[in-house]
C-alpha cells in the first residue's frame, strides 16, 4: 500500500463523469477537412515545410520547429494541403492563428514508418529524438514538449516518475477511458519514459472514482515495480503540485519545477503517444477527446485526429444545436468557453462540454465579500484568496504579489465555494496580467534608458575627442607663433649690431626667416594634424584586440545564457522570462561589441588611407 | 448561435451568503428556545422586534445609498444582526433600548462604513456596547429571573406590555441580577458558598443559563459541522478564557469559578455566534486562534477586574481593532514556500 499524504483545501464538485463513460471510445473518423495549428503548445510555433497544393501522406511531417522549443506537426491522414492561413484556434481569446488546412483524400495512406522493436538497444538520446520527431508534447496541461521534459538538467535526478491519472476535473473522462481501454499502451509508454529517466520509483496516481481504470492498470502492471496509488477523490488532486504532494509528501518549491525535488509528472495520453511513437513509429496524429454535456445525445469519448473540427465531434455525439448555451473546452473548473465550434482538436484538447443553460447556469450577481474565508479553506495552495481579491480589486498589485499571487494555479476552487459568487480567479488573472504588463513595460523602459545612456556616453566621448584635437591644434599654432616671434626677435637683436648693409641683409634675412617661419607655421599644423589620424590607429591596434576579446567574451556569455534558457524552458521554470531578458541583453551586448569592432576596423582602414598621401 | 462567454470556473456550489446566514439563524434557534423556556417570552419578543427593526433600517439606508434594496435584504445579514442583539439584550429591556441598539448597529456600524463586508467592527456588538454604556440602568435591571415558562414566568402578554411600555426598570419580582453580576458584587464581602445560595444560581452552575449556554454550544457545533464557521475562533475564545481562569481564578472565594465563566453569561453565544462574524474577524487559521484567544482573555480581565459583569461586546470590539494587525502578521505559509511572507511588500520576515 502506497503511503499517501493530503493536500490542504480542495473541493468536491459534482463529478458528472458517468455521462461520458457509458460508451467505449469511438473512432471519430476522417472529417471533410483538418485544420492543424502550427502552434499547439507553449514554446515556438512550427514552420510549414510543405507547399499549398502538395499531396502529403499520413504521418508525414508538415511543419517543424527549426530554432527554439517545439515539436513538429504531422499529417493526420493523407491528402492535399489546401491552404496555410489564419484560422480560429482553441484559445481563451478566440483568436485566429496560422494553420495548415488539409483536405483528406480518403485513402489514409501511410508514409514510411520506423517502429523500434527493442528501444533498449538504442541510446537514450535516440529515443528522445524519436519522441521529439513524433511531435509529442504534454497532452494534459500547457503541452510542454515531452522530449525536453524527459531530459532534465544533469543535477536534477528524477527519482520518482509519476503518471497522472487523477483526472480530477468534473466531466472529463478521456484519461479514464484511455486507462480502461489502453492500459497496456499506458504502461508501455511509462516503461519507455522510466527507461530514459531511470527513476527509483514509478507511480500511477488515480482517483478512487475510477475503479475500472484502476483494475485495468493493476492487471497491466502485474509483476512490475510500478505502484498504482489510489488517491481520494478531491479536486484538484490532479494538479501537478497537488498530486506530487499526495504521492510524495513533498512540495514543489515556489517558482521551481518538480525536477527540483526529484519528481516528474507525465500525462496518461502522453504515455500512450510515447509508446506508439517508439514501438509503432506512429507520430502524434490523434488523441482521445471527451464530448459531453447535456446538449449532446450520445456523449462519450472519441479517438479524434488532430485537426478535427470540434463541430465534427459534436455532430458525431448527436449535438442538439439549440440546447447548447455554453461550449467549454476543458473541464468546468479550468476550461474556457469557445466562441465557435469551428476550432480544431489540438494535442492538448481533452474535453468539450456542450452545456445547456440549466446545466451551467450563469453565476448569480456578485455580492460583497464577507470575508467568510471559505475560499481560504478551499485553496489547495494555502493562499489567502480573499486578501488577494481585495488587493487585486484595489489594484494594489505589489501587495497581491507579496501574498504570493503568482503561486495561484487558477484551479477555481475559491470561486467555486464563494458564497458571494465573486469571480475570484478572474480577479487574479487580471492582477497577474497587469503585473506582467507592468514588468514588460519596465523592461522596455530599462532598455530604452540603456540605449539612451549608451548614446549619451558615445556623444560625450566624441565631443571630448574633438575637444582634444582642437586643443592640440591650438597648441601647435601657439608654438609656431612663439617660434616665429622668437626668431624675429633674434633677427632684430642681430640687426642692431651691424651696419646698414648688414641691416639690409638682415632685413632680407628677416624676410626670409619670416617666410620660413610662415612655411614652418603652415607646416606644424600639418605635422601635428598628422599624428592625430595616425595616432589612433597606433592606439587602435591593441584596441581592436581588446574589442575582439570583448566580443568573444560577450559571445560566450550569450551562449551560456542561451544554454541556461533552454534548460529553464525544458523545465518550465519560472525564471524563463528573466533568462530571456538576460539573453536579449547579452545579445545586444554582442551586437554592440561587434559594431564597435567593425567601427574600429573601419576607422583603422580609413586612417591608413588618409595618412598615406601625406607621407 | 452565440455561445455564453464566461471565465472559469463554470461550476459553482449552491450555498450563497443568504443561505449561510439562514443557517446561522437556524443554529441559534436551540439557544433561543432554551432562553424562552427558562426566562420567559422576553428574548423571543426581542428577537422578532430586533430583526424587524434591523431589516427596516437596512432597507432605509440602502435606499438612501441608492443600492438595490431587495438584493441586499435577501442576503439575510441584517436579520442575523437583529437576531444576535435580540438574543443578547435583557429580556425586559424597554423597546427603545433595543431599537437604539439595532439602529446604531445597522446604520452606524454597518451601512455608514460601506455596508456588508466593509464594517471593521461587529455591528451587533457596537449596538450592544452603545446601549450598555448609555442606559446602564435599563441594561442591568431587566434580566429575567430564571423561571420555567410554564411555571411562574410572566406570560406573553405581560412581557410584551412591559417591553412596549418603555419603563426603565421592569416590574419588581420579575427581574433579578445575572449570576455573573451577583457573584462579582457579592464575592468581595461573602464566601463562595454564601454567594451561591442566591436563587439565581439554582441547583447547577447557574439556573437556566447553563442550558442556554449548552444550547448555543450545540448550535455552534452545528455551524462548524456545516463548515459555516471554523473551530479556530471558538477554540481560541474558550481556550483563552479557560487558561486565564485556571491561572488566576482558582480560588472561588475571590473570583468567579471557571464553570460560571463558561456556562453563565453570554460565553457560548459570544464564542460561536458573535466572535465568528467573518467580516470583522481575523482571516487565517492562526490569526483566528489569536483573535479568539484575545477575546477570551479580555473577557476574563473585564469580568474579573473591570466594571462590567459580562464583557463579550467590549472584548469583541477591542479585538476587532486588532484584526488588521493580526492579519498582517499571520498569513499562512503558501505551498512551496519555506515560511509565510509576513508584513507588507518590501519588509523582511
Amino acid at each position: 500500500m502506497t503511503q499517501l499524504w493530503d493536500f490542504s483545501g480542495g473541493i468536491h464538485p459534482p463529478e458528472h463523469k458517468d455521462i461520458s463513460t457509458a460508451r467505449p471510445i469511438r473512432n471519430a473518423g476522417v472529417p471533410d477537412y483538418l485544420v492543424l495549428p502550427l502552434q499547439q503548445h507553449i514554446g515556438d510555433p512550427a514552420e510549414a515545410i510543405v507547399e499549398v497544393g502538395e499531396r502529403v501522406l499520413k504521418g508525414q511531417k508538415l511543419a517543424d520547429v527549426k530554432t527554439g522549443m517545439g515539436v513538429p506537426v504531422h499529417a493526420p491522414t493523407s491528402g492535399v494541403i489546401e491552404s496555410i492561413a489564419d484560422f480560429p484556434v482553441p484559445h481563451p481569446s478566440g483568436m485566429a492563428d496560422r494553420c495548415i488546412t488539409l483536405k483528406p483524400d480518403g485513402e489514409d495512406q501511410w508514409c514510411q514508418r520506423n517502429p523500434v522493436k527493442d528501444y533498449r538497444s538504442l541510446e537514450r538520446y535516440q529515443v528522445l529524438h524519436i519522441i521529439r520527431d513524433a511531435g509529442i508534447s504534454g497532452m494534459g496541461g500547457a503541452g510542454f514538449p515531452t522530449n525536453i521534459k524527459l531530459r532534465p538538467p544533469r543535477d536534477r535526478k528524477v527519482s520518482t516518475l509519476i503518471l497522472n491519472g487523477a483526472e480530477c476535473e468534473p466531466y472529463i473522462t478521456a484519461d479514464d477511458m484511455t486507462m480502461r481501454e489502453k492500459a497496456d499502451e499506458v504502461v508501455a509508454g511509462l516503461k519507455i519514459m522510466a527507461w530514459i529517466l531511470r527513476p527509483e520509483r514509478c507511480v500511477i496516481g488515480i482517483e478512487d472514482n475510477k475503479p475500472e481504470a484502476i483494475a485495468a492498470l493493476r492487471k497491466a502492471t502485474e509483476g512490475t515495480q510500478t505502484e498504482i496509488a489510489v488517491v481520494p477523490t478531491k479536486y484538484p488532486s490532479g494538479g501537478e503540485k497537488q498530486l506530487i504532494q499526495i504521492l510524495t509528501g513533498m512540495e514543489v518549491p515556489s517558482g521551481g519545477i518538480p525536477a527540483d525535488i526529484g519528481v516528474m509528472c507525465q500525462n496518461i495520453g502522453t504515455a500512450v503517444a510515447v509508446a506508439q511513437a517508439v514501438l509503432e513509429g506512429t507520430p502524434l496524429i490523434s488523441r482521445v477527446v471527451t464530448i459531453t454535456g447535456e446538449a449532446v445525445r450520445e456523449p462519450g469519448n472519441f479517438e479524434a485526429l488532430i485537426g478535427t473540427p470540434i463541430e465534427h465531434l459534436l455532430e458525431q455525439a448527436g449535438v442538439n444545436q439549440d440546447a447548447v448555451s455554453r461550449l467549454v473546452l476543458g473541464g468546468p473548473m479550468m476550461g474556457y468557453t469557445l466562441t465557435t465550434e469551428a476550432v480544431p482538436v489540438v494535442k492538448t484538447t481533452n474535453c468539450v462540454i456542450a452545456a445547456t443553460a440549466a446545466e451551467l447556469p450563469a453565476p448569480p450577481p456578485e455580492q460583497p465579500c464577507i470575508r467568510c474565508g471559505q475560499c481560504a479553506e478551499a485553496c489547495p495552495m494555502e493562499l489567502l484568496p480573499q486578501q488577494l481579491f481585495w488587493h487585486a480589486k484595489a489594484t494594489e498589485f505589489e501587495k497581491a504579489e507579496h501574498l504570493n499571487l503568482f503561486d495561484c494555479i487558477e484551479c477555481g476552487a475559491c470561486s467555486y465555494v464563494c458564497p458571494s459568487s465573486i469571480p475570484l480567479v478572474q480577479y487574479y488573472r487580471f492582477a497577474k496580467g497587469e503585473i506582467r504588463a507592468q514588468q514588460a513595460e519596465q523592461l522596455k523602459a530599462d532598455r530604452a534608458r540603456e540605449r539612451f545612456e549608451a548614446r549619451q556616453a558615445r556623444l560625450e566621448r566624441e565631443q571630448q575627442e574633438k575637444e582634444l584635437r582642437r586643443k592640440e591644434r591650438a597648441k601647435a599654432a601657439a608654438d609656431a607663433a612663439a617660434k616665429k616671434q622668437a626668431e624675429a626677435e633674434k633677427a632684430a637683436d642681430e640687426g642692431e649690431a651691424v651696419d646698414e648693409r648688414a641691416a639690409k641683409s638682415a632685413l632680407v634675412e628677416q624676410a626670409l626667416a619670416r617666410k620660413k617661419a610662415k612655411a614652418e607655421a603652415s607646416q606644424p599644423p600639418a605635422a601635428s594634424a598628422q599624428p592625430a589620424p595616425s595616432a589612433p590607429p597606433a592606439e587602435q591596434k591593441p584596441d581592436i584586440e581588446a574589442l575582439e576579446k570583448q566580443l568573444s567574451q560577450a559571445q560566450s556569455k550569450l551562449d551560456t545564457m542561451q544554454g541556461m534558457l533552454d534548460d529553464a524552458k525544458a523545465q518550465q521554470a519560472d525564471n524563463v522570462e528573466k533568462l530571456e531578458r538576460a539573453v536579449a541583453k547579452n545579445h545586444d551586448r554582442v551586437q554592440r561589441a561587434e559594431e564597435a569592432l567593425s567601427e574600429a576596423r573601419d576607422k583603422l582602414a580609413a586612417g591608413s588611407t588618409e595618412s598615406q598621401p601625406t607621407h | 448561435m452565440a455561445f455564453v462567454q464566461q471565465s472559469s470556473p463554470h461550476a459553482h456550489s449552491a450555498r450563497p451568503t443568504s443561505r449561510v446566514m439562514l443557517w446561522v439563524l437556524i443554529a441559534a434557534l436551540p439557544g433561543l428556545l432554551a432562553q424562552t423556556l427558562f426566562f420567559g417570552w422576553g428574548n423571543l419578543i426581542n428577537v422578532v422586534f430586533c430583526i424587524a427593526v434591523a431589516i427596516a433600517s437596512e432597507a432605509a439606508l440602502l435606499k438612501l445609498r441608492k443600492k438595490p434594496v431587495a438584493f441586499f435584504i435577501k442576503d439575510n445579514t441584517a436579520a442575523v444582526t437583529g437576531l444576535l442583539l435580540g438574543l443578547s439584550l435583557p429580556q425586559f429591556a424597554p423597546w427603545w433600548v433595543s431599537a437604539v441598539a439595532v439602529i446604531s448597529a445597522i446604520v452606524v456600524a454597518k451601512q455608514l462604513y460601506g455596508g456588508l463586508g466593509s464594517n471593521p467592527f461587529n455591528p451587533a456588538m457596537v449596538g450592544y456596547a452603545l446601549v450598555l454604556v448609555s442606559f446602564p440602568v435599563a441594561m442591568t435591571t431587566n434580566w429575567a429571573e430564571p423561571a420555567m415558562l410554564w411555571d411562574g414566568a410572566p406570560g406573553f402578554g405581560e412581557t410584551l406590555a412591559t417591553i412596549a411600555s418603555g419603563q426603565q426598570t421592569a416590574v419588581d419580582g420579575w427581574a433579578m441580577a445575572t449570576p455573573l453580576d451577583e457573584y462579582k458584587h457579592k464575592i468581595t464581602t461573602h464566601t463562595a458558598a454564601e454567594v451561591l445560595n442566591h436563587p439565581t444560581f439554582g441547583e447547577g452552575v447557574a439556573k437556566g443559563w447553563e442550558w442556554v449556554n449548552a444550547a448555543f454550544l450545540a448550535g455552534g457545533l452545528l455551524l462548524i459541522g456545516l463548515r459555516i464557521i471554523t473551530w479556530h475562533i471558538p477554540a481560541g475564545f474558550l481556550g483563552g478564557l479557560i487558561v486565564m481562569s485556571l491561572a488566576f481564578g482558582n480560588n472561588a472565594d475571590l473570583y468567579a469559578p471557571l464553570s460560571l465563566h463558561l456556562l453563565a453569561g453570554g460565553t457560548m453565544l459570544g464564542a460561536f455566534f458573535i466572535a465568528t462574524d467573518p467580516v470583522s474577524a481575523a482571516t487565517s487559521h492562526q490569526g483566528k486562534l489569536i483573535y479568539g484567544a484575545g477575546i477570551g482573555i479580555l473577557i476574563y480581565l473585564i469580568r474579573t477586574w473591570g466594571n462590567y459583569p459580562d464583557a463579550v461586546a467590549f472584548s469583541v470590539l477591542l479585538m476587532n481593532f486588532a484584526v488588521p494587525f493580526i492579519d498582517h502578521y499571520t498569513p499562512p505559509r503558501t505551498y512551496g514556500h519555506h515560511k509565510a511572507r509576513r508584513g507588507v511588500p518590501g519588509s523582511q520576515g
